[in-house]
């Protein structure tokens, strides 16, 4: 299948509208592909690529360090910071590692020079390959607060694999984590499922790429007999709709055992091998139509 | 007050239908949306309301005044954000931009400044009976966590010392606004699924929640959809020795109330029975005084 270079990224706002399901069958059935998960929070792709080979590489933050001997108490560094993550306790400077934003303002400031960095691991990167699929996974430490700095590294290196098409897995939501994660792609998946929940969290990430300018369109998942909510809010606001996933106990069991249905069954392999091919379609009429990317 | 908060660490497994079920079965007068990212519980809660809406200022932006700068370039080299560029002109991208301020403190021109920004809202839902506090972050802002403490800080105001329970509907993850939404509670009930991703996510929030000491009950949603899988979720919590809850089954009346908007205990079905079990084994675990967690 033709779908060179391209960067898609696969986003809901809701959780659990089947993101990693819609990613990892797509990346499956490309000829070669490159799967990123920047659900570094609560990452599942990797369950079901089970890829081997595996490199790891642990992703750190600067993290000020404070050189007492020099410190002349002076508190500039206490004043400046915006995130409250330095204070003067017993005369000393003290920092709170979880709340720095690693800035690197106070060593900025620091009159005596007394303010160093030091490095500090909040996570960690993997890659590893899985037949077709090269598999790039983002884990952050549970207990730190933003794995923002591991989604930047995991979407830096693949650059590199300029000529595979990638499949961004983002998180739920629609904050700073997910714009970070669309932030470079070319053609954005929005998975809802027909629920009135799932219908207002399309209607965010609806709007969140819009902001961005990012060509879209809509896979429906789970879809029942009768009325789709998320279906009528597609069809009112024109957005195209890409897929239809159906109900399916057999596809719901297969996900839920972390099986990749389009490797398991050919019934899916056909139902991803025809959504893939709708969604090249739009990437490639967009970037013709649309060429600034 | 007893704080009882539900989290899942897998999004999609149940919080916000069983956190309404639970606001329902137990009358409480105060509950709160914890998950400003992506709020939903006022779609079943508050549908015909009209609330009190307040701004949320988060991190202020920097703005560069183009008349003073001097094309110097040090806000830019010294930005860990990439967040300022030079085309036609040093700007600064505002969804880039953290807030910190080292652009201004370097600037030799005095060109930029920190301007307070707009990063969501918060809304107070209030009736005769009930009131409830939730917020909506604005799209691509950070500083989700500062929001969720004020959602709970808004809560906490129209709480009386008569107040018995609050139920916190949480978000999805472990990172910044689950951990703010964490401080403080009394105990933290996990919905969990019966997948292997919804095991992995379930163990990963579980260690996040361990970290602030409070009690953990565990109920398993749609079990019946994987029972192997659900079996190793109940093992888990023996060999953990984390209270078990309850099983809700999969069921498509449920769904159906949830597109009435209704609470899944207004409607004569599986799930909602089964939820009601949950329910009435988590008040006797949050009430439990065994570790003078008493407020």
């Amino acid at each position: 299948m033709k779908s060179k270079g391209v960067k898609i990224a696969i986003l809901s706002g809701k959780g659990g509208t089947g993101k990693t399901l819609v990613s990892v069958n797509l990346a499956s059935i490309a000829e070669r592909s490159v799967y990123i998960d920047c659900d570094v929070e609560e990452p599942n792709g990797h369950l079901f690529f089970k890829p081997e080979k595996v490199w790891e590489e642990i992703i750190s933050v600067k993290i000020p360090f404070i050189n007492e001997s020099l410190c002349n108490g002076c508190r500039k560094c206490v004043d400046f910071c915006k995130f409250n993550a330095l204070a003067f306790i017993k005369n000393k400077p003290y920092v709170f590692e979880e709340v720095c934003h690693s800035c690197g303002g106070c060593m900025l400031l620091c009159p005596e020079k007394a303010i160093g960095e030091q490095e500090k691991p909040i996570g960690k990167v993997q890659k590893g390959v899985s037949g077709n699929v090269s598999v790039h996974t983002g884990i952050m430490n549970t207990g730190e607060a933003s794995g923002i700095p591991i989604i930047k590294n995991l979407l830096s290196e693949s650059i590199l694999v300029k000529e595979l098409p990638v499949f961004v897995d983002c998180p739920p939501g629609s904050a700073c984590i997910v714009m970070e994660s669309i932030k470079d792609a070319d053609y954005c998946i929005l998975v809802a499922e027909p629920t009135v929940f799932g219908v207002h969290n399309l209607n965010m990430v609806y709007d969140l790429v819009r902001l961005f300018k990012k060509p879209h369109g809509v896979v429906l998942n789970k879809c029942l007999d009768g009325e789709n909510p998320a279906e009528t809010f597609c069809t009112e606001n024109s957005i195209p709709i890409l897929g239809r996933i159906p109900f399916d106990r057999e596809l719901g069991t297969l996900n839920s055992d972390a099986k990749i249905a389009a490797r398991e069954n050919e019934k899916f392999w056909i139902l991803f091998a025809s959504l893939l091919e709708t969604v090249m379609k739009e990437v490639r009429h967009e970037t013709t139509v649309n060429p600034q990317r | 007050m007893k704080q009882l908060l539900i989290l899942s660490g897998k999004g999609g497994t149940g919080k916000t239908t069983i956190a309404s079920a639970f606001i329902k079965l137990s009358s409480a007068k105060i509950y709160a949306d914890c998950d400003v990212d992506a709020p939903n519980l006022h779609l079943i809660m508050a549908q015909n309301i009209e609330p009190k809406r307040t701004d949320y200022f988060g991190m202020p932006k920097a703005e560069i005044d183009t008349d003073k700068c001097i094309k110097c370039g040090l806000c830019k080299e010294n930005c860990r954000f990439d967040a300022i560029s030079d085309e036609n002109g040093f700007k600064v991208d505002p969804y880039a931009c953290e807030g910190c301020g080292v652009c201004e403190a370097v600037c030799p021109a005095n060109a930029v400044s920190l301007k307070p920004a707009v990063a969501g809202e918060l809304m107070l839902y209030a009736d005769d009976n009930n009131v409830f506090s939730t917020a909506q972050l604005k799209m691509g802002s950070g500083t989700s966590g500062k929001l969720v403490t004020e959602v709970k800080k808004q809560m906490k105001t129209v709480a009386s010392p008569d107040t018995k329970l609050v139920i916190i509907d949480g978000s999805p993850g472990i990172g910044c606004p689950v951990i703010a939404s964490l401080s403080g509670v009394d105990m933290v009930l996990i919905v969990a699924e019966p997948s292997i991703s919804g095991i992995s996510d379930m163990e990963r929030i579980i260690k996040t929640a361990e970290t602030f000491r409070t009690k953990i009950g565990v109920c398993i949603n749609k079990h019946d959809t994987n029972l192997a899988n659900t079996e190793k979720i109940e093992e888990f919590c023996k060999e953990k020795g984390l209270p078990f809850t309850g099983r809700i089954p999969f069921d498509p009346e449920a769904v159906k109330a949830i597109n009435n908007g209704q609470p899944i205990v207004d409607v004569d079905c599986p799930s909602g029975a089964a939820v009601k079990e949950v329910f009435s084994s988590t008040m006797k675990l949050l009430f439990k005084e065994s570790d003078g967690a008493e407020a």
